[in-house]
């Protein structure tokens, strides 16, 4: 099992550093469009800052009971991808064809591409995030009994 | 200077592969091996590629250090100290060749940032071109990533989908 960490300064640390890094994984993950970063690499930040939560405060604290609950979550980002694909054949065209979005408000070509991309970067960074608290609750969290040192 | 940095850049790469792999601890190693990602990293956006160096970065540096520490720790928290034969001969005489036929290889590469080379006459103009008249999108790496080549993503997407379904399956205890 996970231990919460007994050092003041991790504690301290992370405590101011879990909610910086996930603004910039958001600022990542919004912007992908108009500098360096993405939907995957937005994902990960995310994932690895819940990440450090799990692993500086123990399994009882609030992160990781957050991290718990999101894990019941895991395929919901490869749905939204598939569903935004989905969207753009019920919009009369081709798979992924974003051109084909039908959304109100939104009039040009160029914009329902724009809108295209952020949602199926959205898909990308859910999955990533919940992927990568899944792959470490499987790795650390071992349910039979013994105590294995983390 | 750029030389004497990229030259720099190459002994600490070589150095610190070389010691991901030689050093005895275990822990020492993934440490290194993070080491080296962010090395990689800083390659990546030394060569202008400054969305694969993001990723290098964050993956290889920290995701992956994570994930081989905590492999560590759950599998052999007491004893990491492994053993290792000497290489074989063969390996020893064989891998200076390859090494040097993949020198010889690399002549006929073209040269860095040539206009005319494969990579850069094929699809790639069209992209620089089009990418931002046809999706709103400055970046032209996420335009081609989760526009023109989206099937691509969606299907990496599922692939790390189900890498975290079958470390589940694989490792991951009832509760009794």
């Amino acid at each position: 099992m996970i231990h919460a960490h007994d050092s003041v300064i991790v504690r301290t640390t992370s405590r101011l550093l879990i909610p910086l890094i996930q603004l910039f994984a958001l600022y990542v993950l919004c912007f992908g469009q108009y500098g360096p970063g993405g939907g995957f690499v937005g994902g990960v930040m995310l994932g690895a800052s819940l990440i450090l939560g799990v692993l500086v405060f123990g399994p009882e604290a609030p992160p990781c009971l957050l991290a718990k609950k999101l894990i019941h979550g895991d395929g919901i980002g490869l749905m939204i991808f598939v569903g935004v694909g989905g969207l753009c054949l019920i919009g009369g065209g081709e798979f992924l064809n974003y051109s084909n979005l039908e959304i109100p408000w939104v009039d040009t070509d160029a914009r329902r591409h724009h809108l295209g991309i952020l949602l199926t970067q959205v898909g990308v960074a859910a999955d990533i995030a919940v992927t990568a608290i899944s792959i470490v609750f499987s790795l650390s969290l071992i349910d039979n009994g013994e105590e294995t040192h983390v | 200077m750029t030389l004497a940095f990229e030259i720099l850049l190459l002994i600490l790469l070589i150095t610190t592969a070389a010691g991901a792999i030689l050093v005895k601890d275990l822990i020492s190693s993934v440490l290194i091996l993070g080491f080296y990602s962010f090395l990689l990293a800083l390659v990546w956006a030394w060569l202008g590629a400054v969305d694969v160096a993001f990723v290098e970065a964050v993956v290889g540096a920290g995701l992956a250090t994570v994930f081989f520490l905590l492999t560590l720790f759950g599998t052999a928290p007491k004893d990491t100290r492994i053993r290792r034969p000497a290489p074989p001969l063969i390996a020893l005489l064989g891998l200076p060749l390859l090494g040097l036929l993949l020198l010889y290889a690399a002549e006929d590469f073209p040269k860095f940032g040539d206009p005319e080379s494969p990579a850069s006459a094929h699809v790639s103009p069209e992209y620089l071109k089009n990418s931002l008249k046809e999706t709103d999108t400055p970046n032209v790496v996420t335009a081609v990533l989760m526009d023109y080549r989206a099937f691509d993503t969606l299907i990496e997407t599922a692939v790390i989908f189900t890498a975290g379904i079958a470390c589940a399956l694989v490792l991951r205890r009832n509760k009794e």
